[in-house]
C-alpha cells in the first residue's frame, strides 16, 4: 500500500486514519466508533438498502449511508449529530412499522440486532395504527426455521448466496412493501454452508431450526471450541444450556474459518445426544453384556491386554484410532501400546496403500495457510470431492477461483463447482494416475526434463492430450500453483503413485504440494505416533509394525479401537467384524455402543466426544489449537486422556502420570520439539491397479465420523440421504 | 426561444380539466396562462383550483401562484414547485384534493421497488393513513404524522422515487390542510358540501 492511499478524515471531530477506496464504515469501525448497521456485513458487498447507517457529512445536502460512502480526504463527518440520530431514528420507525413487537415469543429474542438498535433508536410506543404485512413462512429445509413477517429485507442472506456460497438459494420476489425473501419455487437450501444465513440474518427471520425455542441467548453459557470433522478445525463457540450443547456457531477466525461454519461443524452435536450413546462401560462375561463400574471395565481390560502380551506375545496387540481424536489421545495410546509391547498402531484406517510410507511428511497437511491456498493463482486439486470433504477449503479455493485463478480438477467424476472451473480431468474411463501421468508428461515435454527410473516405467504408457498441456501451461505460468492432493487420492490404492506423480509434477512447474488430511487430526496423530513406523515426534520406530491396512486384513488376537465404528470408518471393511468376534480379547473406546459391536468387542468403555474432553488438534495447515470440554459427558463417559492415563497406570507403563490433558500437551510438544523427520524418498510403489472404481473412494460428507452419522438434522438433508442409516429417530423417517 | 436559464422548446402533456388536453410544443417560460388557453381553459368554464405543473412527482400550487407563474424551471421554483417531467395536471374548483393525493400516494407505493427501508415501508404508511381519512376514519393527529412520515422519507432514500412520493404529501397538506382535517372532522368531502351548497 503506497502513502497515497492514506488519508484523513474527521469523525466527530477527532481525525482518523483512512485508506482511499474505503467506506466510511470501514474506517469507524476500525476506530471503534459504531454506527448502526443492518444490511452492512465486512465479508459480503455492500447493498445500501437499509439506510440505518445514514450520517451527516459536511456539505452534503442529505444524510448519506456510511457504509456506502467512500471516504475522502478531510471530510467530516457527524455519527451522531441532530441530523444523524434523526435519520436513524427515522429508519428504525420504518423498520418497525411491519416488525412484529413480539420479541418475547421470537426466537431471536435476546440477541437480535433489530431488537437491540431498537432500544437506542426506536420509539416507547409505534405511532403506526394500519394492518401490518404478515409473510408465509418458507419451508427451507431441516437446518434453517423461518419466521418471514420478521424480515427487514436487509438482502444479506440473498448476498450470502450470489457471493460467498456461489448459488444463490434465496432471492427477492415481489416489490415494494410486498418484496419477499425465499426460494421462489419450494425447495430446500442445501449448501453445505447454508447454516451461516442463521447468523448473517439480523433479525428473526431464519433461525436456528434444531435449535428453535429450546434456549434462550441469556440462559446459555459460551464456549470457544474447534470443530472435529475436518482438517481445516474451524474455530467455534458452543452454546450450553445446563452442561447441555445447544447450538454450536461460528468464532471468527480470518486465518482459518474467517466467519464461516460449515454445515457439519455446526450440526453435528446433534451426534452427542444419539439415543445409542454408551451410557456406562459395558463387559461381556461368559458371552452375557452387562453395565459395570469403571474400576472392574478398566481392570478387565488391563487384564486382558496383559494377558494377550502374555499368551501370545505383544505383537499380537493393535490399536487403531479414529484421526479425528484429540493428539493428547494419540499420544497416550500410542504410549499405551508401545508400552504393552506392541508396534501395530494406526490411525491411517482410510488408507490402503502404505508403500514409501517414510516419505510421508511428519505431520501431512496443505504445507501452507488457508490464506496462501486462497492466493494460489492455479491449482491442480487431485481426487478431491472437495466442497464435501472440507467445506472451508473449498471456500477458500472458490474465493482464489472467482479472484482469477485457474482451478483444475483430476477427479473420478465432475463434482459441482459454484465457480468457474479451468478444466476437469475426468477419470471415470481412466484413472487418476493415468491422467496424472499425462501431466507429468506434458510437464516433462515442456520443461525437458528427464524422467528418473521409477517414474519412466509409469510414464512409459502415459497419453498426452491437450487438456494436460493446458493444465501444465497454467501450473507453469502461475507464480504461485499448488497441486492438492484430496481424500480420494489420500484412500486409493495407488496412493504411492499419486504422491510420486504430483511430486514430479509439482517439481517440473514450480508449484507446491499440499495434503488434506483424513479427520479433524491427522497431522497431531502423526506427530503423536500413533503410527506403526513412527514413534512420537516423527522418529522412525525400531520396528515398523502392521498398519492398518494389514490390522483390518488380519486382526490380532488383542485389539483397542478408539473411537471407530469400523465396518464404516475402515477401508476394506468387507467381513471386518466377523474378523473381529475371531479375536480373543478387544476392548472399544467408545462414545457410543453399537449392535455390531457387541458382537465382537470384549469391553465398552465410554469415551466423551469432542465435546466433552479437552484437548487439541493440529489442523492441516499446521496450526495447533486447544480447547477444552464444553459439554457435560453423558452419562459415565469420560474424557479418553483419562480412560487412557488410567489404563497406562494399570499396564504397569511409564510416563502416565498426567493431570491434566494440558500436561500431556506439554509432554507432546516437549517430545516433538527435539525429533528429527525422516522424509527421504523411498520410491517404493504400489502395484499397478486397473479397472478400479475410483467414486467408490468418495465418503458422503455427513458420513464421515460417528457423531456426524448420528446428527439427525444432517442426516435430514438432501446430502444426508445417501448416508447408511444408523441410528436415526423413528421420527426421522 | 425560451427564457433566461431555461432556453430551447419544450412539449408540455397538459391533462386534467380543460377543455383540450393534448400535447403542447412551446418556448420554456410561456406563462401558465398562455399554456391553459393553448390547452382550452378549464373546463365547463369552471374556476382552476391547483395544478401540479411537473408530473405528480412535484409539488402542487394552488391556482393563485399558478396563475402568476411562467413555465420555467426558475418561476416554477420560486412558486414552490418545478418543472419535473412538464407534465401539467390541471384541476378545476370541483376536485377533492383529498382523492387526488390518495390516489397519487397509491401510485407511489405500488411502484416502490422495495429496495430500502423508507420508501418501501413508508409509500404503504402514507398511502393508509391517507385512505383512512378519504374513508372518514381519520384522528386529527394524523395530519402533523403524515407530514412527519414524509419528511423522513424525503432524502433518506436509494433513488428519487422517495423523495417523489413525499413531495405530494408534504405540499397538499400543506396547501389544502383544511379539506383533510373536514375529512377527519366531518367524515365527508369539503368539496361536495361546497359545490351542494351552491
Ligand atoms: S431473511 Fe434475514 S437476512 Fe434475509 S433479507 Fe430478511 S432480514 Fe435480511
Ligand atoms: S426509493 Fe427507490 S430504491 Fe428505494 S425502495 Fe423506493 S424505488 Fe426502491
Ligand atoms: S448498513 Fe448502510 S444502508 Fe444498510
Amino acid at each position: 500500500m503506497s502513502n497515497d492511499d492514506q488519508l484523513e478524515i474527521e469523525v466527530n471531530g477527532v481525525t482518523l486514519p483512512a485508506r482511499k477506496g474505503q467506506m466510511l464504515i470501514e474506517a469507524t469501525d476500525a476506530a471503534g466508533i459504531y454506527i448502526p448497521r443492518f444490511c452492512y456485513h465486512e465479508k459480503l458487498s455492500i447493498a445500501a438498502n437499509c439506510r440505518m447507517c445514514l450520517v451527516e457529512v459536511e456539505k452534503a445536502p442529505k444524510p448519506l449511508p456510511a457504509c456506502a460512502t467512500p471516504v475522502m480526504d478531510g471530510m467530516k463527518v457527524f455519527t451522531a449529530s441532530a441530523r444523524a440520530i434523526s435519520a436513524q431514528k427515522a429508519t428504525m420507525e420504518f423498520l418497525l412499522i411491519n416488525h412484529p413487537l413480539d420479541c418475547p415469543i421470537c426466537d431471536q429474542g435476546g440477541e437480535c440486532e433489530l431488537q437491540d438498535l431498537a432500544m437506542g433508536y426506536g420509539r416507547g410506543v409505534s405511532r403506526y395504527s394500519e394492518r401490518k404485512r404478515v409473510v408465509r413462512d418458507k419451508n427451507l429445509g431441516p437446518l434453517i426455521s423461518t419466521d418471514m413477517t420478521r424480515c427487514i429485507h436487509c438482502t444479506r442472506c440473498v448476498r450470502f448466496g450470489q457471493e460467498i456460497a456461489g448459488i444463490q438459494e434465496l432471492g427477492t420476489t415481489g416489490r415494494g412493501e410486498h418484496t419477499q425473501i425465499g426460494t421462489y419455487v419450494e425447495k430446500s437450501v442445501d449448501h453445505e454452508m447454508s447454516g451461516n444465513i442463521i447468523d448473517l440474518c439480523p433479525v428473526g427471520a431464519l433461525n436456528n431450526k434444531p435449535y428453535r425455542f429450546s434456549a434462550r441467548a441469556w440462559e446459555m453459557t459460551q464456549h470457544a471450541s474447534v470443530a472435529a470433522h475436518d482438517c481445516v478445525g474451524s474455530n467455534m463457540f458452543a452454546h450450553v444450556y445446563n452442561g447441555i450443547a445447544k447450538r454450536i456457531v461460528p468464532q471468527p477466525n480470518e486465518a482459518i474459518n474467517e466467519t464461516w461454519l460449515s454445515d457439519r461443524d455446526r450440526f453435528s452435536f446433534e451426534g452427542i445426544y444419539a439415543a445409542d450413546r454408551l451410557q456406562s462401560p459395558r463387559i461381556r462375561i461368559d458371552g452375557e453384556w452387562r453395565d459395570c463400574g469403571w474400576d472392574e471395565a478398566l481392570s478387565a481390560v488391563a487384564e486382558g491386554l496383559k494377558g494377550i502380551a502374555a499368551d501370545h506375545g505383544p505383537e499380537q496387540i493393535s490399536g487403531l484410532i479414529s484421526p479425528s481424536a484429540t493428539s493428547e489421545e494419540h499420544f497416550l495410546f500410542a504410549r499405551l501400546l508401545r508400552g504393552l509391547g506392541s508396534v501395530n498402531i494406526d490411525h491411517r484406517i482410510r488408507r490402503v496403500d502404505f508403500h514409501g510410507q517414510e516419505a510421508d511428511p511428519v505431520a501431512p497437511g496443505l504445507g501452507m495457510t488457508l490464506a496462501d491456498l486462497e492466493a494460489q493463482q492455479a491449482l491442480l486439486v487431485v481426487g478431491s470431492d472437495l466442497r464435501q470433504e472440507v467445506p472451508i477449503a473449498a471456500h477458500r479455493v472458490r474465493k482464489a477461483a472467482v479472484a482469477g485463478a485457474d482451478v483444475f480438477f483430476v477427479n473420478p467424476g465432475n463434482y459441482e463447482y459454484l465457480f468457474p472451473v479451468a478444466g476437469y480431468l475426468d477419470t471415470t474411463s481412466s484413472s487418476i494416475i493415468d491422467e496424472l501421468a499425462g501431466l507429468v508428461r506434458a510437464a516433462f515435454a515442456r520443461t525437458e526434463t528427464r524422467p528418473d527410473a521409477n517414474l519412466a516405467e509409469v510414464l512409459a504408457a502415459a497419453e498426452v492430450r491437450p487438456e494436460h498441456e493446458a493444465a501444465v501451461a497454467k501450473l507453469i505460468a502461475a507464480e504461485r500453483a499448488t497441486v492438492l492432493l484430496g481424500l480420494i487420492a489420500g484412500r486409493h490404492p495407488g496412493y504411492s503413485r499419486i504422491r510420486m506423480l504430483a511430486a514430479a509434477l509439482a517439481a517440473a512447474t514450480g508449484a507446491q504440494v499440499g495434503s488434506l488430511t483424513e479427520g479433524a487430526n491427522s497431522g497431531g496423530a502423526a506427530m503423536a505416533g500413533t503410527l506403526p513406523h513412527r514413534i512420537c515426534g516423527g522418529a522412525a520406530a525400531e520396528t515398523t509394525g502392521l498398519n492398518a491396512a494389514e490390522i483390518i486384513a488380519a486382526p490380532t488376537r488383542g485389539m483397542v479401537l478408539m473411537g471407530i465404528e469400523p465396518e464404516l470408518d475402515c477401508a476394506n471393511a468387507e467381513g471386518l467384524l466377523e474378523r473381529l468376534a475371531d479375536t480373543l480379547f478387544c476392548v472399544v473406546v467408545t462414545p457410543f455402543a453399537t449392535p455390531a459391536m457387541e458382537t465382537y468387542a470384549s469391553v465398552l468403555l465410554p469415551v466423551g466426544t469432542f465435546a466433552e474432553t479437552a484437548g487439541s488438534y493440529l489442523n492441516a495447515a499446521g496450526e495447533q489449537q486447544e480447547f477444552s470440554g464444553f459439554a457435560t459427558p453423558v452419562g459415565a463417559a469420560r474424557p479418553g486422556w483419562k480412560i487412557l492415563r488410567v489404563l497406562g497406570n494399570l499396564c504397569a507403563v511409564d510416563g502416565f502420570d498426567y493431570v491434566s490433558a494440558a500436561e500431556v500437551t506439554q509432554a507432546l510438544a516437549a517430545v516433538c520439539e527435539d525429533s528429527e523427520p525422516s522424509i527421504e524418498n523411498t520410491g517404493q510403489l504400489a502395484p499397478a491397479v486397473a479397472g478400479f472404481d475410483e467414486g467408490g473412494l468418495r465418503v458422503p460428507i455427513y458420513a464421515v465420523d460417528a457423531v456426524v452419522r448420528r446428527a439427525r438434522s444432517l442426516q435430514l438433508t438432501k446430502w444426508g440421504e445417501s448416508v447408511p442409516d444408523i441410528s436415526k429417530p423413528a421420527d426421522a423417517a | 426561444m425560451g427564457s433566461e436559464g431555461s432556453g430551447g422548446p419544450v412539449v408540455f402533456s397538459v391533462s386534467g380539466h380543460v377543455n383540450r388536453p393534448g400535447n403542447f410544443e412551446v418556448g420554456l417560460g410561456i406563462p401558465f396562462r398562455d399554456l391553459l388557453e393553448l390547452a382550452g381553459g378549464v373546463r365547463d368554464g369552471r374556476k382552476l383550483k391547483a395544478v401540479i405543473p411537473g408530473g405528480s412527482s412535484v409539488r402542487v400550487l394552488p391556482a393563485e401562484l399558478i396563475l402568476e407563474a411562467n413555465m420555467d424551471h426558475k418561476s416554477l421554483q420560486e412558486a414552490g414547485s418545478s418543472l419535473g417531467s412538464a407534465a401539467v395536471i390541471v384541476m378545476d374548483e370541483t376536485t377533492d384534493m383529498v382523492r387526488v393525493l390518495e390516489r397519487i400516494s397509491r401510485f407511489y407505493y405500488s411502484e416502490s421497488c422495495g429496495q430500502c427501508t423508507p420508501c418501501r415501508e413508508g409509500t404503504g404508511w402514507m398511502n393508509r393513513v391517507i385512505g383512512r381519512i378519504l374513508a372518514g376514519r381519520g384522528k386529527p393527529a394524523d395530519m402533523d404524522m403524515l407530514v412527519d412520515v414524509a419528511n423522513k422519507i424525503e432524502g433518506h432514500t436509494i433513488c428519487a422515487l422517495g423523495d417523489a412520493s413525499a413531495w405530494p404529501v408534504q405540499s397538499f397538506v400543506h396547501h389544502y390542510r383544511h379539506e383533510f382535517e373536514h375529512y377527519i372532522e366531518h367524515g365527508c368531502s369539503i368539496v361536495s358540501q361546497q359545490s351542494a351548497a351552491a
